[in-house]
């Protein structure tokens, strides 16, 4: 299921029954899917324009009075636009809001450089009270949304709008702000972010072909970090590798070092954005543009191991 | 009405004692927002000091948050804290910071200080009152140099788009900013045609008549179907006449003891 069907489904459930909810829209309810929740909430659905600070602050003052506002917009708005306002309107007010930024990294596809976040979670990331989650799979998502209503603080979603492959099967059970175990293995940790599970996935067979045996654990949540987890696979394998469609400066690369280098550090290796800016394309060809297909996910893992 | 002017004489007096105690601070726009500030609190708005978090209260959000002083002199006036505390202004630990702070201040409704933002989260009240049904009314205040950020125009554009009329905004058209009067830095001005044909039912009034500003508050209640703009002509300063004659130069300034015996004898 694409992930905007996925929100749209939760949230016309939820706000059946949980009547704090508002959505809020800066001119994207179409491509973000929620438009049909107007016709079903036209009291708690606002479209604000494309005005995304003001829609932020807005967020805010629904928040002050005991409303939970979802707001949607494109990664790089959501983010870099609207910086203070989640800093003071949302987070240093203690005010709660769910931020759900579309489309991050290469996901943006043919809408380009301009619309390419490769910086969203490091703009986010350094604001406390902030939870940041990188989506996996519309599963996963689907179990996450009813929790991000109990969470006390903001939570930045970051997550595409269309058809992603799926990682987990119907047995899996999702909670916010934990890690999961992909595959086991032993001679290296490769940790993902959001969809590239599924491509790091699809590079452990060439990895077997190169006798590697991968442990794989996707990290669902940059902030917070699931410790514990990541500690413990590492001190089995004592290497670790990050992959993220991101750039390495800030995110899931960061994260992870940042948490290692003070309790057990090992050599790492960053695969991701290398510090430069996005351009239009589709999406395998985007990925192999910035070396984030499974092929070369494989094959600078191989050289890494050497 | 003389009983309120009174108040306002009370409320600069412990705004001066306020920023003194710390030897300086915000105290040019501070003194320019008394008299609506004792207007709403002691006349106009539905709240209750001793439950400050009232359900279906009326809201204040002093978008101008480095008003701080004054809006924590009125809430101190009102009931809300000890006047005592008003001496620990900006020191370290301290619950009166310069900028509002809804988290540490018993009344304040919205923590501001980024200019701009805080007549979105007005709107963001209205909207939510809206919602509730409760009959509630929204006041925001904010500044003239304040309205040279984007997002003051955003939220206007959007507040009468919704018609949200129970949002009732204030301009503090003191014409003074940091860097010199808002003629010198940015042109700004025309707020009444501005925010009239951004959709607003529009006043224009001296902003130091309390009794004025209850009516005109009183007359915008009964316009519906459009967010209230009151734009207040006010001098930064008011009310102590060695303030108001720096000027532009009175923004964030020393108070010395002798400043302050100076102030106090003026608004005795």
């Amino acid at each position: 299921m694409e992930f905007r069907q996925v929100f749209y489904q939760q949230l016309s459930k939820l706000m059946k029954e949980d009547e704090r909810i508002v959505v809020l829209d800066a001119d994207l309810s179409k491509p973000n899917g929620t438009s049909p929740l107007y016709k079903e909430f036209p009291n708690r659905c606002y479209n604000v324009g494309i005005a995304e600070s003001n829609m932020v602050s807005i967020a805010a003052g629904l928040s002050s009075c005991g409303m939970i506002p979802f707001i949607f917009t494109f990664a790089p708005f959501a983010t870099r636009r609207t910086c203070d306002q989640i800093a003071v309107s949302l987070a240093y007010s203690y005010q709660k809001a769910i931020i759900v930024g579309t489309d991050p990294g290469v996901t943006a596809e043919t809408n380009g450089g301009t619309h390419m976040a490769f910086e969203d979670i490091s703009v986010v990331r350094a604001i406390p009270r902030i939870m940041v989650y990188d989506v996996v799979d519309a599963k996963q998502l689907e179990m996450a949304i009813p929790q991000m209503l109990n969470y006390d603080g903001i939570v930045y979603v970051r997550v595409p709008r269309k058809l992603y492959p799926d990682v987990y099967n119907n047995e899996y059970i999702y909670t916010l702000g934990k890690a999961d175990i992909l595959k086991e293995g032993k001679d290296v940790t490769i940790f993902t972010s959001g969809i590239m599970a599924s491509e790091v996935l699809k590079a452990i067979t060439l990895l077997k072909e190169a006798n590697i045996n991968a442990e794989v654990i996707s990290l669902n949540t940059l902030k917070p970090l699931d410790k514990e987890a990541i500690l413990k696979s590492v001190k089995k394998t004592n290497r670790a590798v990050v992959v993220e469609n991101h750039s390495i400066i800030g995110g899931a690369y960061s994260s992870v070092a940042e948490y290692l280098s003070t309790v057990y550090p090992v050599i790492m290796k960053p695969i991701g954005i290398q510090d430069e800016f996005g351009q239009t394309g589709k999406y395998r060809e985007l990925l192999e543009v910035y070396k984030l297909d499974y092929n070369n996910i494989a094959k600078q893992i191989i050289e890494f191991m050497k | 009405m003389s009983e309120l002017v009174q108040i306002a004489k009370e409320i600069r007096r412990l705004t001066v004692e306020c920023i003194a105690s710390f030897g300086s601070g915000h105290i040019g726009g501070s003194l320019s927002i008394v008299d609506v500030l004792t207007a709403l609190y002691y006349k106009e708005m539905n709240v209750d000091p001793k439950n400050p978090n009232k359900e279906n209260r009326d809201r204040l959000v002093v978008s101008k948050g480095h008003s701080g002083p004054a809006v924590y002199a009125t809430l101190a006036h009102k009931g809300y804290f000890e006047k005592s505390e008003l001496k620990t202004l900006n020191k370290i630990g301290t619950n009166l910071p310069s900028h509002c702070d809804m988290n540490k201040v018993p009344g304040v409704d919205m923590t501001t200080g980024s200019l701009g933002q805080g007549i979105s989260c007005a709107v963001g009240c209205a909207i939510a009152s809206k919602i509730k049904n409760n009959g509630a009314y929204i006041y925001a205040i904010i500044g003239d140099g304040e309205s040279q950020e984007g997002q003051v125009w955003e939220a206007a554009m959007f507040a009468a788009h919704k018609q949200l009329d129970n949002l009732i905004v204030f301009l503090d058209l003191n014409h003074c900013q940091i860097d010199g009067t808002i003629e010198e830095v940015v042109d700004n001005g025309m707020f009444f045609e501005k925010f009239n044909s951004f959709g607003f039912d529009t006043y224009s009034i001296d902003g130091h008549n309390i009794e004025l500003i209850c009516e005109t508050i009183e007359k915008a209640k009964q316009v519906k179907g459009k967010p209230h703009m009151i734009i207040l002509n006010t001098l930064k300063g008011k009310g102590v006449s060695f303030i108001e004659e720096m000027g532009v130069k009175n923004h964030s300034i020393p108070i010395t003891k002798e400043d302050l015996e100076k102030a106090l004898k003026e608004l005795e």
